[in-house]
């Protein structure tokens, strides 16, 4: 207990330090403000303009978080596929690699230009991001079951559903969250993304994508910056809600999610 | 198929339980691993196979078991293909192999599941077998908190579970230490005295081997064939006792002889 404590403290100091430096730059820099607002001012932002910083981390939160469903729903669905056959992997899996090279912001525009602008082409951009690693890691999962397990299988006559729902994709959850662990954080970063181009159909009101663009040709640098707290808040966010599933799922059978004895 | 009466008749009397007539076996276009290998085995029997490492001991329970096509040759289950006995067999492992996310319980009861026996018969037989390894008090443990023979222990009864009639056992005790390798033996005699199976053991152990079984066949490699066919003559019910005796020390050092040529065979290149 002492030590949790002691390294909850030691958190609050290194963050304050932060903050103290950050507010030195500007003292002995002469900063103005417009390039590099106080910590303080940016305190004075979120609390003032909270009702439309929410609005926009929850539309990004949507987006974001339709984007990673949609990615697990398919991405599972097409590693099923993969993991049926050698051939088929040898056919296709070559493309999940092109999905995951292609800088998203070069296909950005082209989505834009077939969807049109709102949520609808920012969700999907979010999903193509999120689709590649849900692919690789779920059916590296799915076939990488040992040999005997499936011989065991065999030896009891299953079928081909038992061997694939009481085997492979069993077998493959904890792959499947490490997948999800990685298009988690890229979820967010696809949706904010989406939005720098594609973030809304009403001037003003949009993302948090949207809304830095906005803040920057405003000149509202106080207010850029409580967007990128809030967009980091929402990668936590992310982040913590699948460990929490991840610990759900996992923390019974699984050897990841032991709690060490050692360090 | 199984039911009809001139079958049984055949079964029980007059054919072998599993019988391999010159049975050859290659993986692809690769070297010949098996080399027209001919093995009864008689209902009731406990034989262990021994032999250098990579003569094709695994390869001939994979044939017996159907989980592997044989090149040449005919292999017969109580009269059967190998994959139409399936359901009389159990293979056991030389890792527990149990899944992890299940159960000990859940792990026991896999093969009923697959066979799709119903949840109550089910649970009956997943407790009376616990009991009978001296798990019930783990029953809703998961492996990773098992130690080896624990998981071994598991594995044995998972494999019970379905009633088999033949036992095909990869190295079990292998990865155990000595002591839970010979109590587990004791063990398996223990509940074949009450089940009465018939036994194919691959081992590494001679020791292990002769505690064990009422025949030992010692297999040469490259290609694999049978070099010696030993009945071990020791009478049972077996005891820990056993270990000390006499007759039994001989037995283990005509064996170890046996498998040194066996093995000084295969490096002249003969
Ligand atoms: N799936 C496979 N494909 C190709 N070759 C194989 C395969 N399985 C086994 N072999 C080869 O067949 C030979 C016999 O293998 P097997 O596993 O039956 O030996 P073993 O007697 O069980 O050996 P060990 O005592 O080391 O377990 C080995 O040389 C091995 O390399
Ligand atoms: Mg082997």
């Amino acid at each position: 207990m002492k030590q949790k404590i002691f390294v909850f403290l030691n958190a609050i100091g290194i963050f304050a330090a932060l903050l103290l430096l950050w507010q030195l730059v500007i003292w002995l820099g002469h900063v103005p403000p417009f390039m590099l607002p106080s910590p303080w001012r940016v305190f004075r932002v979120i609390a003032e303009r909270f009702s439309s910083l929410a609005e926009s981390f929850e539309i990004t939160a949507t987006a974001a978080t339709f984007g990673l469903l949609g990615s697990i729903v398919v991405g599972v669905a097409i590693a099923l596929i993969f993991a049926q056959s050698r051939w088929v992997r040898r056919m296709f899996y070559p493309y999940t690699l092109l999905l995951q090279t292609v800088p998203i912001v070069a296909i950005a525009p082209l989505i834009l230009m077939w969807v049109g602008a709102g949520w609808g082409a920012v969700t999907l951009i979010a999903f193509i991001i999120c689709l590649a690693p849900i692919i690789a890691n779920t059916t590296q999962g799915l076939i990488s079951v040992d040999e005997n397990l499936i011989h065991l299988f065999l030896m009891h006559n299953a079928s081909r559903g038992q061997l694939l729902l009481k085997l492979r994709l069993r077998h493959a959850v904890p792959s499947l969250f490490v997948g999800i662990r990685i298009s988690a954080g890229i979820a967010v970063i696809g949706a904010i993304t989406g939005e720098l181009f594609a973030g809304s159909t009403s001037v003003g009101r949009g993302g948090l994508g949207y809304s830095i663009i906005y803040a920057l040709q405003q000149l509202q640098t106080d207010y850029l910056f409580a967007l990128i707290v809030a967009a980091t808040v929402l990668g936590f966010l992310f982040y913590f809600v699948v460990s929490f599933f991840e610990w759900y799922f996992l923390h019974k059978w699984h050897e990841s999610a032991r709690t060490p004895e050692v360090e | 198929m199984r039911g009809d009466a001139a079958s049984q008749f055949s079964r029980e009397y007059a054919v072998p339980q599993v019988e391999l007539s010159s049975v050859s076996k290659q993986y692809g276009n690769g070297r010949a691993i098996l080399d027209s290998l001919t093995l009864s085995i008689a209902k009731g029997e406990f034989v262990s196979l021994v032999g250098p490492s990579g003569c094709g001991k695994s390869t001939i329970l994979k044939l017996v078991s159907g989980l592997s096509p044989t090149t040449a040759g005919e292999i017969h289950v109580d009269g059967m293909s190998p994959e139409n006995a399936r359901e009389t067999m159990s293979f056991i492992f030389q890792e527990a192999t149990l899944l992890p996310w299940r159960t000990v319980r859940q792990n026991v009861g896999l093969g009923l599941e697959l066979e799709r026996v119903p949840r109550e018969r089910r649970h009956a037989k997943v407790n009376s077998l616990l009991d009978l390894v001296g798990l019930s008090h783990v029953g809703e443990a998961y492996p990773r908190e098992l130690s080896g023979g624990m998981k071994m222990r598991v594995s044995i009864a998972r494999a019970l579970a379905t009633g088999p009639r033949l036992l095909l056992m990869d190295e079990p005790f292998a990865a155990l230490d000595e002591i839970s390798r010979d109590r587990l033996n004791e063990e398996l005699l223990r509940l074949r005295e009450e089940q009465k199976w018939t036994v194919i053991f691959v081992t590494h152990s001679v020791a292990e081997a002769v505690f064990l079984s009422t025949r030992i066949v010692v297999l040469a490699s490259d290609p694999g064939r049978i070099h010696a066919d030993v009945a071990v003559d020791l009478a049972y019910p077996r005891t820990a006792e056993l270990r000390a005796s006499p007759a039994y020390e001989q037995k283990v050092i005509e064996i170890s002889r046996l498998l040194r040529d066996a093995r000084s065979l295969a490096e002249s290149g003969a």
